[in-house]
Formats: structure tokens, C-alpha cells, sequence
């Protein structure tokens, strides 16, 4: 038997979660002994409108293989209205992602309420298989950044 | 002196590139800039001027000074390799290469540049005479003869055939390498003369070419600096560095840390004296103006740059910025200005 | 042309403006530049031309701040900016004398280049006023001619309109110059595969030098320090050492002047590359009227824009992958 020096594929998950909905849903989730793939690392933002298009993309510059984006519910944002607006931003920069050739799948947004601790361990899992079907992200990243 | 047939020029090309690498006009979705030769790139030697100029050969837009890697609790620091393989520099022309002479006193004087000093140890350069001058062109006022470029290797393109005349020990060498694709045309050098009467009538035509310099010198500092027209002339400045980035002798650069993740990188950029952060210090920035910006670059081809360097002018006449400017100022227009404020006093 | 140099004396006489915006006649037959002219006499070298693309509704931004009243010759496309700038607080509409001037269609002295065209002496058929439609060149090399349809600005083959949105008088006719959809190009690339596309802009962008034209011409962008200049932020990168960079600042770009872009087709007409910018604006713009209905910014100076705006049942972001 010969080992062999295939280096296998562990994707780096980015997963911006606001820190009154998603990010208590993800406490629910631990606190409930429910399992999501440790490739997922969180970042913890006052609000889904506080995600910045450029912190997706410097998500990717910096090596990751997908971002995912979880906030309140429509409706039950902290701040009223900021998923709404958050909502509107993320399917442009999606879409422009899609459009020059981005594969469609290493961007997600999905809402987690702090009850939702089974969600945020289903869609995390979920995510995460995705991405290991599309493999490593080869079209955003900065070539300085790969190890 | 040699020739090879036009369509024996991709064999030539192919020849110099088995051994070394080769820099070229290259057609990248419609705009002719300098690239690496290979075999599915498409070569243009027809267009006069390329986007940017060829500095990039030796002074590329960014390049890597160190890397800084943490192993254990150690940094490493890894200085980048110095240009050790040669290369050539193909189709760059009679204006180029002066450029090449004006980075020289810059980046080769005390202290040497050692990247550049390098790069410019290992290429040659092939130079090609202007078959048709345009009219953005004044190398004439800057005493550059684009009939006759003096690089490594001069070449005119005549009836179908390049004409190749070594002219440098490189150039020999070069010349060498390549000697069984081209022909001995010894013989027909009055072609090529005739080819240079042409193409020096055509420049005496040229609407810049009666451009006059007076007045533009290392002494004129004071007067020039205080003038009241820059107040006038930055106004339509957009404050982009189009200017800086086309021009082949613009040659300021910036240094930067870029943060890996895992370590940092060092690198050098090309800055332009258009931007807001040019120069800045720790005190903060001694330009605050656009007006101060705009100045410093007319200022430093036509006046710091000839006092520092025997009246030796930074500007070689391109006429990239001419083209290329978004608001259609110039470095022309800037002494045109001053030439007709002079003439009314 | 005339008549609006005559107007412009007039206005500056009787000190209702205290200078005129306008565009100087170049040294070269393509190349009037932008000008603030203040007297009578510096008016005889007014030219208004084909050549006259650029917009002047930026230019504005600092002589609101100027004492007095400014009179600006605007295009029907430029009005758009204007009414944008003033939503967005950063003209003074009472600082303004606008004068809509006709057009019909600016040029692209690259288009004409592109035809071979070189070593030019003079042209003629730029002049506004000409009904011809060709443009007669000579060159040292000889007497050239070129349709003036086929060296238009490509923002003139896709006109939003002739009819000027602000303007306190209008002086000049204007022509129809649409002859295409703005949105076909955005159409034909979302029609490709992702491998198509990435191949597509990977090779657009990489020609990029990060001149920083298209931010500085754009009204849009119109910040005082902008985020890529910012010093204090790493993305101030003044090359795109990796080709990551040149996607992130156009990327970037666009989304910031998303819901906000006139469309005015400043970037791509400034793009020392000729890399065709406005494809990436026009996506945004496609995208935001289909699922946020129709949006043409610029058109009026009240209505909230698409991004500071929403409804309770906007499209969830993974309509994207929907969609296909």
C-alpha cells in the first residue's frame, strides 16, 4: 500500500452571522449538541447590513472557498429594516459575481432566527457539502495569499 | 546589415524565445501593449504606439521586493531574486529607448537600483523605426531621430522585409543567434536610407514638431514655479495618473506592504504624483492641492529632471499622454501656455 | 455654436454668472478640454463640437463652492448626473445657470484610429451644426473619410434621449443617434458559460493599469477620500499586483455607484484600455429593473434610490442561481 501525497480538500467557510438572530442560533445550535463541519469559522457583525460587499470579496481575496451570510428574518431585524436592505445588496453582488463567470453556489445568504438552532446546523452542513462539490475556489483568490 | 522576410518574422520569433524571453507589441482584446511572445499571441507591429510604454521590461508597474514568512517563531525574510536570464525587448521604439536612457540616470546613479540595474544588464533591446509618425508625436523637439533609433538592434521595415542592423555588443550577439534566418542585404542599404528620408519628411510635417523648449531649463525654476498659470492649466485635472502610468520615463514609485495571511510582501509599485497620497509622509502630505500636483510633473520633466542631469529633458516626446489623457490636457498645451503667456509680456 | 457663445457674453455681461463651463478648442483637431472662461475675450475660444464628450456635471462639484453663479453647457445625457448630484447634496442647484446644448452624438477619436486613421491634420463634419454625416479627414497621409455614426461614443448608439432633465434654456437642436439596446451586450455575456465569462473579463480586466480614470471621471464617484485611496486600509493598492485586484476595484466601483449611475458612459469613454466599463454599471442596472422594477437614475431628484429603498417581498438573493 503506498501512501499517497494527495493533499485532500478541506474548504475555508466564511459565515458573517448577525449577532442577534444568526449568531444566537448558532449558540443554540453548540448548546444543543448539534454538529456543523468545523471548516465553517464565523464572524460576528452587528447586523446582516453591516456586511459590505468588499467583505465577501475579501473573504475570497483572502482564501475562502464560500461565504455565506446569515441574518434575522425579514421583519424581525434588530434595527427593523436592515436585512431588508442587506436582502437587496447581496443579490446585486451575487448576481455580478455570477455574471463574470463566479460559480454560482460559493455565495449564499440564508436567515436564522436565535430559535433556529437545528437551521443553522442543517444549512451549515449543507453549505459546506456544496462547496466540497465545487471544490477549491480557483477564480477569487489572491495568488499571494495560497500557502 | 541584414534582413528577414516579414513572414519569416513569427520563425524569428520563435527562434529568440527558445532561448530567452521575449517582449513584444501584443494585441490583447484590442489594445496593443507589451507582453510576453507565444505562440497563440497575436503580434502587432503595425500599431505606432503601444497603450503603456515598454518601461515595464525594466521597471515593471508592481514587482516583489521580500517576503517576510513566519516559521516557528522566526521571521524569514526572503529577498527576490535579481534577473538573472536574458532577455529581449522587441519593436520598441526611437522615443522608448531614450526613455530607457532617462530611467537609466535615475535608477543607476548612486545608490544602483539593483532590480533595475539587472534587468538592464540581461535585455536587449530591437528597436523599430517609426514607418508612419503620427500626429501626437515630438521626438523631433527633443532631439530624437525616430528614423533612427539607437538601440541594441535597428530595424526598418522596407517592401515587405524587416532590416536589422546590429549597433551595440548585445545587439551582436543577438544577431548571432539568430543569423541563419536572416539574409546578408549589405547591398541594400540605400533602401533603408531612403526609407529614413521618409519617414524625417513626414516628422518635419508633424504638427508638434516645431515645438519650442525655451525658456525650459534646470535655471527657470524659480519663474516657472511660481507662475500663475499652473492656477489656470490643472483646472480640467481629473487627478488620474493616465498621464504617469502611458508615459515611458515617469519613474516614481511607491512601497508597499501587502498582508498575506501568513506572512507580507513587499512591493514596489508605480505611483503618479496626480494622487493624493503621493509623497505622503508621517508629518502628512507636502502637496495638499491638485494645482501642486499638476505641477510637479511638468515641473520635474521640464525643469528638476535638466538640472539634475545636464539638461537632459524627461520627456522624449511620445505623445502618449497626447492620446490618452481623459481631459485632454498635455504636457504640450502646458508649454504652449507658457510660450504664448511669454510672447504677450 | 455662435448663439451660444453670444448668450453666454450676454449672461456674463449683465452678471448673472461670474464664469462659463464649457470646453476650450484643443491644439489638435480632437482635443477640447474642459474650461472655466470668465471674460468676453477668453469666450473666442469656446468650441462646441463632437469631440466635446466630456460631462461637465462633475466639474460642478467644485464650482458649487465657487462665488457666484456658474453657467454650464450641459448634454442631455450630462443632465442626468446633475440631477443625481443634486439628490445627493453635492452641487448647489442655485449656484447653476444651465444651459442645455443640443447633440448629436459625440465622438471617439479611438474608433476613428481604430479605422487606421492617422497622422491627422484637420476634420471636418465634427461641427455640430453640419447636417453632414461623414466626417472628412485629412491626414498626412492623405484625405480619409468616416461615417459619423461609425465613430460615435458607443453611449450615442444607445441613447437615453435627447430631451435635457434640468436646464434653465435650451439652445441647439439635438439627433436621434440610438440604433441599439443598451442591455444586448449584458445579455450575450449572461448567456455564456461561467467559464466563458471569467475568461471574458479575466482578459477585459487584465489590461487594466488602475489609472483611476473611470473613478475620477465618474459623477457618481463623487466620495470625498475613496475607499481605494484610503491609506489607512489596505485596500489601497496602487497596482493590481494579482489579478484578484482588478476584479475587486471594478467590481467594487460599479457596486458603489449602483442604483446611482446615470449609465452616462464616462468610464468607458476615459478607459485609456478601452476596456468596455460600462458593462459592468449596465448589469447592475439591468438586474435592479428587473427585480426592483424600473430605475433610471438621474431622471428626477427626488425618488430614493433602488439601494436605499426596499419592499417586504424583495427577490431572496438565491434567485441568482434560480434564474440560470
Amino acid at each position: 500500500m503506498s501512501i499517497e501525497a494527495k493533499e485532500e480538500f478541506r474548504p475555508k467557510i466564511v459565515a458573517f452571522c448577525c449577532n442577534w438572530c444568526s449568531y444566537a442560533g448558532a449558540d443554540l445550535a453548540g448548546s444543543s449538541r448539534l454538529g456543523y463541519p468545523a471548516d465553517v469559522k464565523i464572524i460576528r457583525v452587528p447586523c446582516s447590513c453591516r456586511v459590505n460587499p468588499m467583505f465577501i470579496l475579501r473573504a475570497f481575496e483572502k482564501g475562502a472557498d464560500g461565504v455565506i451570510m446569515c441574518g434575522c428574518h425579514p421583519g424581525d431585524c434588530h434595527y427593523s429594516t436592515g436585512n431588508y436592505y442587506a436582502r437587496r445588496r447581496m443579490t446585486l453582488l451575487f448576481s455580478m459575481l455570477d455574471y463574470i463567470g463566479v460559480e454560482n453556489g460559493r455565495t449564499r445568504v440564508e436567515w436564522v432566527s436565535a430559535a433556529e438552532g437545528v437551521k443553522f446546523s442543517t444549512t451549515m452542513n449543507e453549505f459546506v457539502e456544496k462547496i466540497y462539490s465545487l471544490g477549491k475556489n480557483v477564480r477569487l483568490g489572491d495568488l499571494r495569499c495560497r500557502n | 546589415m541584414y534582413k528577414i522576410a516579414k513572414e519569416n518574422l513569427s520563425a524569428l520569433f520563435r527562434m529568440i524565445a527558445a532561448s530567452q524571453d521575449l517582449y513584444l507589441p501584443v494585441k490583447v482584446c484590442g489594445q496593443v501593449n507589451f507582453k510576453a511572445w507565444s505562440e497563440d499571441a497575436e503580434v502587432d507591429l503595425d500599431t505606432l504606439k503601444t497603450v503603456k510604454s515598454p518601461k515595464d521590461a525594466f521597471f515593471p508597474q508592481n514587482e516583489n521586493l521580500y517576503t517576510v514568512t513566519k516559521e516557528n517563531k522566526k521571521l524569514k525574510i526572503e529577498p527576490e531574486a535579481l534577473r538573472d536570464k536574458p532577455f529581449v525587448v522587441f519593436g520598441m521604439k526611437a522615443c522608448d529607448v531614450q526613455a530607457v536612457t532617462v530611467l537609466d540616470n535615475v535608477f543607476l546613479a548612486e545608490p544602483v537600483d539593483t532590480y533595475y540595474s539587472a534587468r538592464r544588464e540581461h535585455g536587449t533591446i530591437v528597436a523599430l523605426a517609426c514607418h508612419e509618425p503620427e500626429e501626437s508625436c515630438f521626438c523631433k523637439v527633443f532631439g530624437i531621430d525616430c528614423a533612427e533609433p539607437a538601440a541594441d538592434v535597428a530595424a526598418w521595415f522596407v517592401e515587405g522585409s524587416l532590416y536589422w542592423k546590429a549597433l551595440t555588443e548585445k545587439g551582436e550577439v543577438l544577431t548571432e543567434a539568430v543569423k541563419e534566418l536572416l539574409a546578408d542585404a549589405d547591398k541594400e542599404e540605400d533602401k533603408v536610407e531612403a526609407e529614413k528620408e521618409a519617414i524625417r519628411a513626414v516628422v518635419e510635417k508633424l504638427p508638434y514638431s516645431n515645438l519650442s523648449l525655451e525658456g525650459w531649463n534646470g535655471d527657470a525654476l524659480t519663474e516657472k514655479f511660481n507662475s500663475e498659470l499652473w492656477e489656470q492649466l490643472y483646472k480640467p485635472c481629473l487627478a488620474c495618473g493616465t498621464c504617469t502610468f502611458v508615459c515611458p520615463t515617469c519613474q516614481c514609485y511607491d512601497i508597499k506592504d501587502y498582508d498575506t495571511g501568513h506572512g507580507v510582501q513587499r512591493y514596489r509599485c508605480w505611483d503618479s504624483c496626480m494622487y493624493s497620497d503621493f509623497t505622503m509622509m508621517a508629518h502628512g502630505n507636502n502637496r495638499t492641492s491638485q494645482m501642486q500636483r499638476f505641477r510637479q510633473r511638468f515641473m520635474h520633466k521640464l525643469v528638476y529632471y535638466p538640472a539634475n542631469n545636464n539638461g537632459m529633458y524627461s520627456c522624449v516626446g511620445c505623445g502618449r499622454c497626447v492620446e490618452k489623457c481623459p481631459a485632454s490636457l498635455n504636457i504640450v498645451k502646458v508649454i504652449k501656455s507658457f510660450q504664448k503667456q511669454g510672447g504677450e509680456k | 455654436m455662435q448663439e451660444l457663445i453670444n448668450r453666454a457674453k450676454e449672461l456674463l455681461a449683465d452678471g448673472t454668472v461670474a464664469r462659463v463651463l464649457g470646453w476650450k478648442a484643443g491644439d489638435l483637431p480632437y482635443n477640447p478640454e474642459p474650461a472655466y472662461f470668465e471674460t468676453a475675450e477668453a469666450l473666442d475660444e469656446f468650441v462646441y463640437n463632437g469631440f466635446c464628450g466630456a460631462n461637465l456635471s462633475k466639474y460642478m462639484i467644485e464650482a458649487s463652492k465657487l462665488e457666484g453663479k456658474t453657467l454650464v453647457c450641459l448634454k442631455p445625457c450630462d443632465t442626468y448626473s446633475f440631477n443625481q448630484l443634486i439628490k445627493e447634496h453635492r452641487v448647489d442647484r442655485d449656484k447653476a445657470y444651465i444651459i442645455g446644448v443640443g447633440c448629436k452624438g459625440k465622438l471617439d477619436i479611438e474608433k476613428i484610429r481604430a479605422k487606421g486613421i492617422k497622422g491627422i491634420e484637420s476634420i471636418s463634419g465634427a461641427e455640430i451644426t453640419d447636417e453632414a454625416d461623414t466626417l472628412t479627414i485629412q491626414t498626412i497621409y492623405g484625405e480619409k473619410s468616416c461615417a459619423y455614426a461609425d465613430a460615435m461614443l458607443e453611449r450615442c448608439h444607445v441613447c437615453k434621449g435627447k430631451e435635457h432633465k434640468i436646464y434653465d434654456e435650451l439652445i441647439g437642436e439635438s439627433k436621434d443617434t440610438k440604433d441599439a439596446d443598451r442591455f444586448d451586450a449584458v445579455k450575450a455575456i449572461e448567456t455564456m458559460s461561467p467559464e466563458e465569462k471569467f475568461a471574458y473579463f479575466q482578459s477585459e480586466l487584465s489590461k487594466c493599469i488602475r489609472c483611476n480614470a473611470c473613478r475620477n471621471v465618474c459623477p457618481a464617484c463623487s466620495c470625498r477620500k475613496c475607499v481605494f485611496d484610503s491609506t489607512k486600509f489596505d485596500s489601497s493598492q496602487k497596482a493590481n499586483v494579482d489579478s484578484f485586484e482588478e476584479k475587486m476595484f471594478h467590481i467594487i466601483r460599479a457596486f458603489h455607484v449602483a442604483g446611482r449611475c446615470t449609465d452616462c458612459g464616462e468610464c468607458s469613454r476615459v478607459c485609456p484600455q478601452g476596456i468596455p466599463l460600462h458593462l459592468f454599471n449596465r448589469k447592475f442596472i439591468k438586474d435592479i429593473d428587473e427585480l426592483y422594477g424600473e430605475y433610471q437614475a438621474g431622471e428626477d431628484t427626488e425618488s430614493r434610490a433602488p439601494l436605499t429603498n426596499f419592499t417586504f417581498d424583495d427577490a431572496e438573493p438565491s434567485i441568482v442561481g434560480k434564474r440560470g
